[in-house]
């Protein structure tokens, strides 16, 4: 009986010290579906998934959950794994320095008395990245694969433990378009194989792709539950959002000025001496929003990150602000100048998750609310109060650590601590990352307010949509070199993918 | 915002702040009814307040490097270090109090500069290198006395670890602090009514000045019981003031829990990791060097042995006080109520004359304790 419910989860209630993050939330399931959950950063998403998978324990919520009718109690994750329930969380829980079999083995060693049987371990590994698709030998580190195949070891890792009830926890939020379709491939095929699939993301487009059911929540609470054929994208963001949004990319028409930032000549290696970036040019205009697209692995992280001087080595190149030459021997030379960079990666380059979102946002800023190198922390609320506010992040106050902000939020934070340098140039990297339709809009309002302002901005994303919604202009970087260049009016995405897969190259326009 | 929520989240906070110190407490009255209340007497309360002052010196600059991700193992022998050339410059040169003092916090400088060359700009792990000190230095210790034993002091010197302020000007010193917290307390919250911000309301603020005014008094009071503060007492306390003004309240502070809670994030936000470590090593190796000083000035004598396993010592005290070793957390007042339970176990279980064997175990077994009682209440919170 396909209608049958799997899964029922009733009344869950999750308290966190000044936080209610669940409210009597209903969540049910049915056998073989794929069932979306979505919702605002914050709204508890993956707070409902670690009350399912038993990461908090049966006692420290209300309500049940019942599997195939019978009521579950669960201590600890193992208990939910025995019962089919394996979770891909949010933040990838591999470990980079052991390979692909070990990997997928941790946990669920195949020993007999506590020595491990390898050969067994291998069998089981390969078995599983064939369902996944992955064409790598077991024995593989996992250092040396990027994060899609990374991701798909996850899922191997999870198909290994023999998931029933598989939860994916925004698993494209790191991957470039391709990887992000075939992973959607790979649920569709195990949804054959009988494997339930409950899918959180903040892509609506693969929410609509791929899944049966879709259920939204709001402020810790259950708003609904369709059938997908019931909704539509702006039925769904308007019952996510709580009011309707009209323009999620809200172009408006920029004043470009004169350049205010230029790289020239710019070539940097890695520690292996191989060429990573090689003889970049691009400048940017003050108003202006300039993309830089290409598949994950072309290099646009690195080119960032080495114009901070914190990655590679640099073999030539130059950098202008406002037409003069600008040395960067560290960050600090940067922000000192002007320029901030917001990392791709929030947790090992943006937060100090440990300290509160109040000492986040001035930690880059902290000369400007000290004087005599003594902080004024009431300068500092002050600055905490109007970043949290005007990013609209969700918390019970500013004194909150970071490490307990849902996703979404935790990128706001990064993003507030940057403004507060009062950027001339602000580059981010994949700004949007994890964040719910509703903020990212709000992020591109902010984006646009900048420009207007005069700031030169520069984002790096692997979302399609998101680049063409929002730059004035477009540079596409194939294997560590710009391929194209698009302005908006002619930007589409075949068009990128084009430059970025380099199947088309063209003499990048050097006078901006 | 929501005012109960505000209120639920700080008090959560604030009990794990106070748990080491009701531990503190619990451990004093537990001795005081062991002991028929000879540990609770003033004369007892003062010497245990002397007997923690070397180990609390270097507590209070040891929270700052472990919270960076640091260690430094060779503070016992830093200084013996200095406590050596100062007793050698005094009693086989004849300099002055003065020159010596200054001669043994030059000695602590350089070798501040010394560990943190090769921590920050030589990325070799402070455990090696401050292991390496360690041995290098209490071999340095033997060269400079010799092997044997450097005394007598001048008087002057030994002031620093013998002497007491009269019971009269320890009073008015007293009266002073708790005027000047008073003063500091509603200026604090003058500041934030200015701002616009919510303070917390009257009388809950005047109860807290008077529970901690108290406490100030009380500290105070026993002290002036038995003959004034002590001297190398009030330098604990001049000291742990500084070091928690620039810990919380100074940019430099600021930056190390920053670099220790994720140095990635850190350098990326513009802070100079090198530098921060550097100059935090220079300003430690001078406060361990001052510690050397007291200690040598309460023996009125320089030692082979001085300082000899006085690193696990501090690093318990920090560490019970709630100190992370995963770097990040961490306060000073936290780390000399550590220093404070150390010595307190110490001082009751001789008071008792507890066997040496089960000293040992004993501290061995609350340490243990004190650390997953930390780390369990900091799940919840
Ligand atoms: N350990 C925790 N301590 C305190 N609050 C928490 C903790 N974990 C989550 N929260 C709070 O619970 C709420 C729900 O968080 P959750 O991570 O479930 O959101 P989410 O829907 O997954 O959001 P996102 O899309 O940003 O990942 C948030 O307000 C968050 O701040
Ligand atoms: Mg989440």
């Amino acid at each position: 009986m396909p209608d049958e419910y799997i899964l029922q989860m009733e009344g869950i209630t999750k308290d966190f010290p000044g936080v209610r993050a669940l409210d009597s939330v209903t969540f049910n399931v049915k056998k073989g579906h794929i069932h979306a959950l979505v919702g605002e950063n914050g709204a508890g998403k993956s707070t409902l998934m670690k009350v399912l998978s038993g990461v908090y324990p049966s006692g420290t919520y209300q309500g049940n959950i019942v599997i195939n009718g019978e009521k579950q109690v669960f201590h600890t994750i193992k208990d939910s794994e025995n019962r089919g329930i394996v979770i891909i969380y949010q933040e990838l829980a591999l470990i980079k320095e052991l390979n692909i079999a070990e990997n997928v083995c941790v946990g669920n060693e195949v020993s007999r008395f506590g020595v491990i049987n390898w050969d067994e371990s291998f069998l089981k590994t390969e078995k599983a990245l064939k369902q996944v698709g992955l064409n790598e030998n077991p024995l593989t580190s996992l250092a040396s694969l990027g994060v899609g195949e990374q991701q798909l070891v996850a899922i191997a890792k999870a198909l290994s433990k023999e998931a029933r009830i598989l939860v994916l926890d925004e698993p494209t939020a790191t991957l470039s378009q391709e990887e992000a379709e075939r992973l959607l491939k790979i649920l569709l095929k195990l949804k054959e194989e009988g494997v339930t699939c409950i899918y959180i993301s903040h892509r609506l487009k693969e929410v609509f792709d791929i899944a049966d059911e879709i259920t939204v929540l709001r402020d810790g609470k259950t708003v609904a539950s369709y059938a997908k054929k019931e909704l539509t994208e702006s039925k769904l963001i308007s019952l996510m959002v709580g009011r309707e949004l009209i323009d999620i990319y809200p172009r408006r028409k920029h004043l470009l000025k004169e350049v205010i930032f230029e790289v020239r000549d710019w070539t940097v290696y890695n520690p292996a001496i191989n060429k990573i970036i090689s003889d970049v040019n691009f400048k940017l205009h003050k108003g202006e929003i300039l993309g830089i697209s290409g598949l994950v692995g072309a290099g646009r992280t690195e080119l960032v990150m080495s114009l901070f001087n914190v990655w590679g080595k640099k073999a030539s190149g130059n950098i202008f602000l406002e037409g003069k030459e600008l040395h960067i021997s560290n960050p600090g030379s940067a922000i000192k100048a002007g320029i901030a960079l917001a990392s791709e990666d929030r947790k090992r380059y943006g937060l100090v998750l440990n300290e509160d979102i109040k000492r986040n946002i001035s930690l880059a800023s902290l000369l400007k609310i000290a004087k005599a190198s003594i902080i004024n922390e009431n300068e500092e609320i002050k600055y905490a109060e109007k970043y949290t506010s005007d990013l609209h992040i969700k918390t019970p106050s500013i004194e909150q650590r970071t490490l307990n902000l849902s996703g979404g939020n935790q990128q706001k934070v990064v993003l507030g601590k940057w403004l507060m340098t009062m950027p001339k140039v602000l580059i981010l990297d994949e700004p949007t990352r994890g964040i719910d339709v509703g903020a990212k809009s709000e992020i591109y309002n902010i984006i646009n307010d900048l420009v207007r302002l005069g700031l030169g901005v520069i984002v790096i994303s692997s979302e399609l949509p998101e680049i063409i919604g929002i730059c004035d202009r477009i540079l596409v970087m194939h294997e560590g070199r710009f391929t194209g260049e698009l302005l908006a009016e002619e930007a589409t995405q075949e068009k990128i993918m084009n430059y970025a897969t380099g199947r088309i190259k063209e003499e990048v326009n050097q006078d901006g | 915002m929501d005012k109960k929520i505000l209120f639920n989240a700080g008090f959560f906070k604030h009990i794990r702040r106070y748990t080491m110190l009701i531990a503190l407490v619990s451990i004093w009255l537990i001795f005081s009814f062991l002991t028929d209340g000879i540990f609770i007497s003033p004369r007892n309360l003062s010497n245990l307040f002397v007997q923690t002052v070397a180990v609390a010196i270097i507590a209070i600059g040891m929270t700052l490097v472990i919270v960076t991700r640091n260690i430094d193992l060779s503070v016992g022998s830093v200084a013996a270090l200095a406590g050596a050339v100062a007793a050698f410059l005094q009693v086989k040169m004849g300099w002055p109090t003065t020159s010596v003092i200054a001669a043994a916090l030059i000695v602590g400088v350089l070798i501040g500069v010394w560990h943190g060359f090769w921590i920050a700009y030589r990325a070799v792990p402070a455990f090696i290198v401050t292991l390496a000190s360690m041995m290098v230095f209490r071999g340095l210790v033997l060269g400079v006395t010799n092997g044997t034993t450097i005394a007598p002091l001048s008087d002057s010197f030994k002031a620093i670890g013998q002497s007491y302020v009269s019971p009269h000007l320890s009073a008015l010193i007293g009266i002073l602090v708790i005027v000047a917290y008073i003063f500091l307390d509603f200026n604090r919250r003058r500041q934030r009514i200015k701002y616009g911000f919510k303070v917390t309301r009257l009388p809950l603020e005047v109860l807290k000045l008077f529970l901690i005014s108290s406490a100030i008094a009380g500290i105070f009071a026993i002290m002036i019981f038995n003959r004034g503060v002590h001297c190398a007492v009030l330098l604990v306390m001049v000291l742990a003031l500084i070091f928690y003004f620039i810990a919380e309240h100074t940019v430099f502070g600021r930056q190390l829990y920053a670099i220790g809670g994720n140095p990635d994030a850190a350098e990326l936000s513009g802070l100079n990791i090198k530098k921060s470590v550097m100059l935090l090593y220079v300003i430690f190796g001078a406060l361990t060097a001052v510690s050397g000083l007291v200690l040598t000035a309460r023996l009125n004598a320089a030692t082979t042995s001085a300082g000899q396993g006085m690193e696990l010592d501090v690093i318990a005290a920090a560490v019970i006080g709630g100190t992370s070793l995963m770097g990040g957390e961490g306060t000073i007042i936290g780390s000399v109520i550590g220093a404070l339970i150390m010595a307190s176990l110490d001082n009751g279980m001789s008071l008792m004359n507890t066997n040496i064997t089960y000293q040992y175990i004993i501290k061995g077994l609350i340490l243990l304790l004190a650390v997953w009682v930390d780390i369990a209440t900091r799940n919840k919170a």
